[in-house]
């Protein structure tokens, strides 16, 4: 048993992925007896060889019992005996080219997989039943005149038999939700659809048990399958979402070292990191919490926390915040309790106004069953004392009002929302787009302005060397001393340079600069006062000396991802207004929003600002969404009316936003708006349609010629009509579908 | 319509054993990875024919 030495998927249909940290998945693994069994997140997995590939690799650990990848959500399971350490296992597959990370499936996850399998069953069941019944009032109708009544009879009590168990099992989703709305006193949707099932059931009995002509057994099995339809298609397409948004969170971060008492250093879960812990953070680690710096003094990207390309170096007592990457050596900080810092509180307030706000937004389908629950039962009361006054029979008015509750029940409005949703939340989660919420859809879909945040968003974060002002020679001999630093500046410089040499003796001065021997001679690279320069100029730019020779200037610019200026260009088509608001300096943000062809954008944003320009903007009536990945950005996502953030935001921006997309590019915001105008231009139509349906059906019922055949037909014809025009939206839209790549993914 | 009697048992016990294999190949997992249960069927065991 060999295993290919090439990296990756071998049907090509993803590029390997470049072997970064491998985190020490020791805390996940959760042991029974001498069995350790691990959960594992693969990325890149897409076809059958990526599976034998990945299985049979891990399978050739010593003691490796089970490894088996799930390839539709990429999950793994691994159990083993023995002394296997779980760290090997991880470090197996990124060796094999594909990107792993431990993770919780947590009781969460369950729980919902375990709703929804309910669900599932309930609507099978109600498939079942709708089906026999159907097949025997199909033949009561066909039979007409030429059945016998005690044929008849005997089709009914059969239907009946079948209906009863059918819907006591699978209406119960509705029936208790009915219940617990009637004890909140709010009627919602499932107290019509109880009260129209129910009745049916009843109606149906007492006219089969006076051998009457109409029963609407099939009516309530059929009504309750097409409404479980729509809310399994709900429950699926929310676990899919969370589960997606688990997944990218596990590839985020996940553990951490803690020093223990004593000085001993142990690995733990970043979710049980507590305040007051020491955690010791590598060289390019991302600090998991808040935390203060105990020792030594480092410098800090803070880039996701605060939007500032230039890195901060903090001394001992300084605060970092979770999302800084530590760029020099090791450093040793003390986790503190987020309310003790005042960014934190303050983004946590604003977060906390943002969910109120979020919460108070109804959904168009909460609105629609707001007309519509008190309407049905007021028509329906009206046909019973229509009848009555008219002179009918007790039991004709009471016979038509529950005709006029089945015929109006709403199977088409109850689907017309979800299966809309469920075809654009599929289409997006193909495209890597996650969304977070049900509502999210059609909140971007009412958008007419973008905020946008610089750093990550608009421009690529890493900082480019300005080209065409510095020699070949320059740019070699300042590599080799870049070469030994974390900096980003640095970092740019060697990107430009390329591989080569490194210099002797290399020391980083944090906040300064880096010193070392080129060829014997010392030389300088960093800030202008670092190397002897009185330069009171921008900070995007690094200074190098060798000896005694004139210093040269590096120039770095903070570059726009090249589809930034077309997506801005884009949305601008769509009737959408863009702007910028940013954390970093002045100089950085104008050159970046004129690049990309913003004319208005605002600089040196704090967290605070960024909300207050929200609220301004909605004062004056724009519906805001706002696109950004960092900390600072955290509450002004909340608060905006609709939110993205990219997958590579911090854990509370993420958490904050309605929307999270995977994959580098920015055009994926034009998408997503395009996608949600369409579905909520879908979703009216729907609604449109369905109130159309009952303009049509209601004077029928209330005239008394809803019979059970007319009311099949009706309904079954309006939910197939409202699903077909949800599907329109899987078709092709401008802009193209996935790949095929794409098909499968995460 | 004598018939009756056996056919229409006859169909609901038809439908009934569909529901019962649904319900049976959901609860063991036979629709936890359609993706990979696709794939799976190509790969190459390295056992030699029998």
């Amino acid at each position: 048993m060999t295993i290919e030495a090439e990296a990756g998927c071998p049907s090509g249909l993803e590029p390997a992925a470049r072997g970064g940290q491998v985190q020490d998945p020791a805390p996940f693994v959760t042991r029974a007896g001498d069995r350790n069994a691990l959960d594992l997140l693969v990325r890149g997995a897409k076809c059958g060889g990526c599976l034998a590939k990945i299985e049979k690799g891990v399978g050739a650990l010593p003691g490796v019992e089970v490894a088996r990848l799930n390839l539709s959500n990429g999950r793994m399971r691994v159990e083993w005996s023995g002394a296997l350490k779980a760290k090997q296992v991880v470090e197996t597959v990124a060796g094999l080219g594909y990107s792993a990370a431990a993770f919780d499936p947590g009781d969460a996850d369950k729980e919902r997989l375990k709703a929804e399998r309910k669900l599932l069953t309930a609507m099978a069941v109600a498939g079942f039943g709708a089906a026999n019944i159907m097949l025997l009032s199909v033949s009561v109708w066909a039979g007409g005149a030429d059945m016998g009544p005690e044929t008849r009879q005997l089709m009914h009590w059969i239907a009946g038999l079948i209906a009863t168990p059918v819907v006591a099992f699978s209406g119960r989703p509705f029936f208790e939700s009915a219940y617990a709305s009637i004890k909140a006193r709010r009627l919602n949707m499932d107290m019509p659809i109880t009260l129209a099932v129910v009745l049916a059931i009843g109606m149906s009995f007492y006219e089969t048990l006076k051998n009457g002509p109409h029963a609407y057994f099939d009516a309530a099995c059929t009504l309750i399958f097409f409404l479980l339809i729509g809310r399994f298609l709900d429950a699926r397409l929310r676990r899919r979402a969370y589960a997606a948004a688990n997944a990218l969170a596990a590839m985020q971060t996940s553990t951490a070292t803690r020093l223990a008492e004593g000085g001993k250093a142990e690995a733990v879960r970043a979710a049980d990191i507590r305040p007051g812990d020491r955690l010791m953070l590598a060289a390019g680690e991302q600090c998991p919490v808040d935390a203060l710096v105990i020792s030594p003094e480092s410098e800090w990207d803070m880039r996701l926390v605060t939007g500032e390309v230039t890195p901060v170096a903090m001394r001992e007592g300084g605060t970092v915040h979770a999302g800084a990457v530590n760029l020099l050596g090791p450093v040793e900080i003390k986790t503190i309790a987020r309310a003790q810092d005042s960014l934190m509180a303050d983004i946590a307030r604003m977060l906390e106004a943002g969910e109120q706000k979020k919460s108070a937004y109804r959904r168009i389908a909460d609105k629609a069953s707001e007309i519509y629950v008190p309407t049905v039962h007021i028509v329906a009361l009206l046909a019973f004392v229509g009848w009555l006054v008219a002179g009918a029979g007790l039991e004709r008015a009471v016979f038509t009002a529950v005709t006029v509750l089945i015929i109006t029940c709403p199977c088409a409005l109850a689907l017309a929302a979800p299966v809309v949703q469920v075809v654009a939340a599929g289409r997006l989660f193909r495209d890597h787009v996650y969304l977070s919420s049900g509502d999210a859809l059609e909140r971007i879909a009412a958008i007419d302005h973008v905020v946008f945040d610089k750093t990550g968003t608009l421009t690529l974060g890493d900082p480019v060397l300005t080209p065409g002002l510095n020699t070949e020679t320059q740019i070699e001999l300042a590599a080799r001393l870049a070469r030994g630093s974390r900096h980003p500046f640095s970092r740019a410089l060697v990107r430009a340079a390329g591989a080569g040499v490194l210099a002797d003796q290399i020391e980083e001065h944090p906040g300064s600069g880096v010193t070392g021997l080129i060829d014997g001679v010392p030389a300088r690279l960093g800030k202008a006062d670092f190397v002897g320069v009185d330069d009171a100029g921008s900070g995007s730019s690094l200074w190098f000396r060798r000896g005694d020779e004139a210093p040269v200037c590096f120039r770095f610019s903070d570059v726009t991802r090249p589809e930034a200026a077309d997506t801005v260009a884009q949305l601008k088509l769509m009737g959408v207004s863009s702007e910028v608001l940013s954390g970093d300096s002045e100089e950085r943000v104008a050159l970046a929003a004129r690049a990309v062809g913003v004319d208005r954008w605002t600089s040196q944003a704090s967290p605070r600002t960024k909300a207050e320009r929200l609220d301004q903007l909605e004062r004056e009536g724009r519906k805001v969404l706002m696109v950004g990945d960092g900390l600072n950005d955290a509450g002004a996502l909340a608060k905006a009316h609709a939110s993205i953030a990219p997958g590579g935001a911090v854990d509370v921006s993420r958490l904050a936003a309605d929307c999270v997309f995977s994959g580098d590019s920015i055009g994926s915001v034009v998408r997503i708006v395009r996608i949600a105008r369409k579905a909520r231009a879908l979703m009216l139509e729907n609604f449109g349609f369905s109130a159309l349906y009952n303009l049509v059906a209601v004077p029928i019922a209330l005239a008394g010629w809803a019979t059970p055949m007319v009311a099949a037909i009706a309904m079954s014809g309006s939910s197939l009509i409202v699903t077909l025009n949800a599907l329109r939206l899987s078709g092709r839209l401008a802009g193209g579908g996935g790949t095929t790549a794409d098909r499968r993914g995460a | 319509m004598n018939v009756l009697i056996f056919m229409i048992p006859v169909a609901l016990a038809l439908g009934g054993l569909g529901l019962i294999a649904f319900i049976w190949a959901l609860k063991s997992g036979q629709f936890d990875d359609p993706d990979g249960a696709a794939e799976r069927i190509l790969i190459d065991e390295d056992r030699p024919a029998p």
